[in-house]
């Protein structure tokens, strides 16, 4: 059983989409929990690509080649899992904000944290304050998280983290934001609760909000 | 003005630093296909087209104020003044290249799609280069050429010129004759579009200080190597003359 996790763990550090759907196969054939091939397989491999990316050993495009092909073992895994088996190191709520169409620095973010084993709602782009109030009170949200990658739609963050506040959900739920022109000083002033450089470092940052090692 | 995509594939060096690939480590041989993949989708979705138009400096004045909310002391108020011309200009690769990038996301393939955002932002640069010897050819033709004339290209949001400065920069081009929309955010839809001024004059007055209140904030201090390429291209210039 080991040697199989081991085996699907190697291919998507490589980025072997279709080795890491075979050998996911095999593994459901064999009689391997899903949960175990989901957690032991793939997030723990993702967990070393995202530390090799921090160290400089591995590039952007390697980290998107073990994404897709980590979501190639979750496709086969998904109808085998019960809810509660589902990624459950929380969920999270992404979208550019209002005015804003950029949206690559968003799905990296969210593709990294999916990768870490985290439920991802993406709203997409030019996504209106309420919009992210709406998706807490749908879903069990601990985070939301906002990207700007520019100056002018910074100011719709301030709003959702004003409108968090109003709805007595501070402490509840968390609120990280980043993009191009956002820095720590910004998520300070306008009381986010964390700021992400960089697609890695979200993660880090979410984990740490939600109390996940 | 319309170009041909094949002039504006980027350079490599310019891609990789967008993807966080020092130049110097270059692209390891197992990301090639990525990378020939990218170019490839830039071939078959880029549209580059561009709007130039000359413009009065009194004129300028008044669109570079914009909303009023430039920084106090800026690099371009400091320049324009002694340029001998000036040109606005917007530069788009078209909506299909960002449907194409989405497309790429949609179907799990992230590291084309990522690779293909930055191929289409640097080969946008490129395309601004274009627009920018398109305005030097039409000043030699002329006659207004000197040895001495140095042309750079300035954007709102940069150097203290506040992105809002797109608004009266709209109304004096009509980029949406090339398909080029500005949103109330002042994003220009496609994504994959810049604007600006280009400035002609004596390569001297776009030799400024790195000392203005925007050079705090700025991340990458580019305009010291803008400013040493124009002075390397006189030298070349000189070298070219005494041979
Ligand atoms: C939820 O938690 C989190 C946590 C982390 C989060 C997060 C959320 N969201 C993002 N992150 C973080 O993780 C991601 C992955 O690592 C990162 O996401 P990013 O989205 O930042 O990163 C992308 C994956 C890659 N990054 C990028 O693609 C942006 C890089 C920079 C250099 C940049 C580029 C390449 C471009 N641009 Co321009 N551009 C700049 C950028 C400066 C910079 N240093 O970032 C920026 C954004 N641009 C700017 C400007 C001004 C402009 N650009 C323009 C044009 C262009 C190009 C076409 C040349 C090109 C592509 C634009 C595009 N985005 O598609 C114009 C606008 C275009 C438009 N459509 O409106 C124009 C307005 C210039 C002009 N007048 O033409 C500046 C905005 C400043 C402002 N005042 O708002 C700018 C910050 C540069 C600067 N001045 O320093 C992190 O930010």
């Amino acid at each position: 059983m080991m040697d199989i996790l081991a085996r699907i763990s190697k291919s998507l550090i490589a980025g072997e989409e279709e080795k890491v759907g075979e050998l996911t196969d095999a593994a459901i054939t064999q009689g391997v929990p899903p949960k175990q091939i989901l957690d032991e397989g793939l997030i723990a491999a993702m967990a070393v690509v995202g530390d090799r990316f921090k160290a400089h050993e591995i590039f952007l495009p390697d980290v998107l080649l073990a994404a897709k092909a980590m979501y190639a073992g979750m496709d086969r895994l998904r109808p085998l899992l019960v809810t509660q088996d589902l990624p459950t190191r929380g969920t999270v709520v992404l979208g550019s904000v209002q005015g804003d169409l950029h949206d690559i620095g968003k799905n990296l973010v969210g593709i990294m944290l999916k990768g870490a084993g985290f439920e991802v709602i993406d709203l997409g782009n030019d996504v209106a304050p309420e919009k992210f109030l709406e998706a807490v009170e749908q879903h069990r949200v601990q985070v939301i998280g906002m990207s700007a990658l520019l100056t002018t739609t910074m100011p719709v963050m301030k709003t959702v983290v004003e409108m968090v506040k109003e709805k007595g959900l501070t402490g509840r739920v968390k609120v990280i934001v980043g993009g191009a022109p956002v820095d720590a000083d910004f998520a300070r002033r306008i009381d986010a609760d964390a700021y992400g450089f960089d697609a890695a470092n979200a993660v880090e940052k979410v984990k740490s909000l939600t109390g996940v090692s | 003005m319309t170009f041909d995509v094949d002039h504006v594939v980027p350079d490599r060096a310019a891609v990789l630093e967008l993807q966080g690939i020092p130049p110097e480590t270059g692209l390891p041989d197992h990301l090639e296909g990525l990378y020939a993949a990218a170019l490839r989708l830039l071939t078959e979705n880029a549209a580059p087209a561009a709007v130039l138009a000359d413009v009065s400096k009194p004129r300028f004045g008044t669109i570079y104020q914009g909303e009023g909310n430039n920084e106090h002391r800026t690099p371009v108020a400091d320049i324009f003044p002694a340029a001998e011309r000036l040109a606005l200009f917007a530069v788009t690769m078209g909506p299909q290249l960002e449907r194409a990038v989405r497309a790429c996301f949609d179907a799990n393939d992230f590291a084309v799609g990522s690779m293909l955002d930055s191929v289409a932002s640097a080969s946008t640069d490129r395309a601004a280069d274009l627009v920018q010897a398109r305005f030097r050819a039409q000043l030699d033709r002329r006659g207004l050429l000197r040895s001495d004339t140095g042309i750079l290209r300035y954007s709102p949001g940069y150097c203290g010129w506040h992105i809002s400065g797109q608004r009266r920069l709209f109304e004096y081009l009509e980029p949406e004759q090339i398909g080029i929309s500005l949103r109330d955010s002042y994003l220009m839809q496609p994504l994959k579009s810049i604007s600006g001024v280009l400035i002609a004059g004596p390569r001297d007055i776009h030799d400024i200080a790195d000392n203005y209140d925007c050079c705090e904030s700025c991340d990458d201090h580019g305009c010291r190597e803008r400013i040493q390429s124009l002075f390397a291209e006189q030298a070349a210039d000189k070298t070219r003359q005494s041979e």
